[in-house]
């Protein structure tokens, strides 16, 4: 609720701006200033890599005190757990992916689950961490990393530059660039034609490029848009007193779905688009 | 909502992660699972051994107690048939003892018989004798008739 948040007498629109504004610091004229960054581009959402950096330790210590302990005879209850995890990963990357490459299972692992461990901070009660960060000093909190489109864009950049690296390992620049301009139309080879293939291939080219820029700009945009548009509801929701009872019950188990699924949906999509890359088609 | 330098921080931080994940937290768990699975198989097959040995057991155990059934039924028809020739034996043997027996009681009865009858032609003959003397002592001379007696007598 708005006036219970703790920051004194609020409008809605206040309060809902106050929830989507990142904690940021830049450089402006050689100091570091916090929260004039509107704009700059050397900014950095404090509290986005904050979040996301302990949220993937987060991961690391889980499963790789697992991994530490991970016998075949007696597996623990973590163990047992981590493993249910990583076969499921194991199995939809074997059933998309029939390559052999011991980056794209653990890749597929930790989006996974990094991503679901970032979707799943929405499901804290909005105001509780930006009010405990007011406590402590700290104007603005945004918990949930994937509602930051930076957090996603530079997934998806990672990826796409990984959709990159394999393409041009596994076919080669020549195939690469092939395939950038080969296709969907093939350009005529002799004859009176090859004075159009040049057109062609630029169109191909376009078409191709666009294609393979969508990739990137789909994952990160999906998985913000969905995000963002939760996090929004949340926020709606507590702006409603004491009716946000039921309703934020209500959407945070229908939110259950949707971080679960985004999550997988980023894992699945990557492990695509990195099966595209690799193999000829 | 501006792109900003969290872009390229959590690209980083991502290639950092999946690195680590490559490196220290894949390889050892599927190793574990493999080796998991191996062993879950190799204890199957074993079960699957184990299970056929002990068919093969239970085969055998089998044909064992039918060939002993078998030969106990032997065993107990020969006993029978021993016990009924024994038996068939003690009756023949019996019979023949009785006829043994019996032979030798009428023997024996004849024997008696024939001695008491000499016994009792004496008796007669002496009482006879007695009789006659009894008679005779007032009639005759013992003397004088003695020839006629013992003719009597002997011929008695």
């Amino acid at each position: 609720m708005a006036g219970e948040s703790g920051h004194g007498a609020q409008t809605s629109g206040e309060y809902i701006a106050h929830h989507l504004q990142n904690l940021q610091v830049c450089k402006v004229d050689s100091e570091w200033v916090w929260n004039h960054c509107a704009g700059n581009p050397m900014a950095i959402n404090v509290d986005s890599m904050f979040f996301s950096v302990i949220l993937g330790l987060v991961f690391v210590f889980i499963f790789r005190g697992a991994a530490k302990k991970a016998s075949a005879e007696k597996p623990g209850k973590m163990q047992a757990f981590v493993e249910i995890v990583i076969d499921f990963i194991d199995s939809s990357v074997k059933d998309t992916f029939h390559g052999k490459s011991s980056l794209i299972a653990p890749l597929a692992l930790t989006i996974f689950v990094w991503v679901f461990l970032m979707n799943l901070m929405d499901l804290i009660p909005v105001d509780w961490l930006p009010m405990l960060g007011g406590a402590i000093g700290v104007p603005y909190l945004k918990v949930v990393p994937t509602t930051d489109v930076n957090i996603t864009f530079g997934m998806s950049i990672a990826v796409f530059f990984l959709i990159l690296f394999y393409s041009i390992k596994n076919k080669g620049i020549g195939g690469f660039i092939g395939e950038l301009t080969l296709h969907p139309i093939a350009p005529p080879m002799k004859g009176v034609g090859l004075i159009a293939a040049p057109f062609i291939i630029a169109f191909n080219f376009i078409l191709e490029s666009v294609a393979l820029l969508a990739k990137p700009l789909s994952l990160s945009l999906r998985l913000f848009g969905n995000m963002f548009a939760g996090e929004l509801i949340f926020i709606l929701i507590a702006l409603l007193g004491v009716w946000q009872l039921p309703l934020h019950f209500g959407w945070a188990v229908f939110h259950v779905l949707i971080v679960t699924l985004q999550a997988f949906i980023f894992m699945m999509l990557t492990v695509v688009y990195l099966t595209l890359a690799s193999e000829e088609h | 909502m501006d792109i900003n330098m969290t872009l390229i921080g959590q690209s980083i931080a991502m290639l950092v992660f999946v690195w680590f994940c490559m490196k220290f937290i894949w390889p050892p768990i599927m190793t574990a699972i493999e080796e998991r699975q191996k062993e879950i198989a190799d204890g199957l097959a074993a079960a699957e051994r184990g299970q056929q040995s002990l068919d093969k057991a239970k085969a055998e155990s089998d044909e064992i107690v039918a060939d002993a059934r078998k030969q106990a039924t032997q065993i107990l028809d020969q006993a029978h048939a021993r016990a009924n020739e024994i038996v068939a034996e003690g009756k023949a043997d019996g019979v023949k003892e009785r006829e043994r027996q019996l032979a030798a009681a009428t023997a024996e009865v004849e024997q008696e018989t024939n001695r008491a009858r000499e016994e009792l032609r004496g008796q007669v003959s002496a009482i006879a004798v007695a009789s006659a003397e009894k008679i005779l002592r007032r009639e005759i001379d013992a003397k004088a008739h003695e020839d006629i007696l013992s003719k009597l007598a002997a011929e008695l």
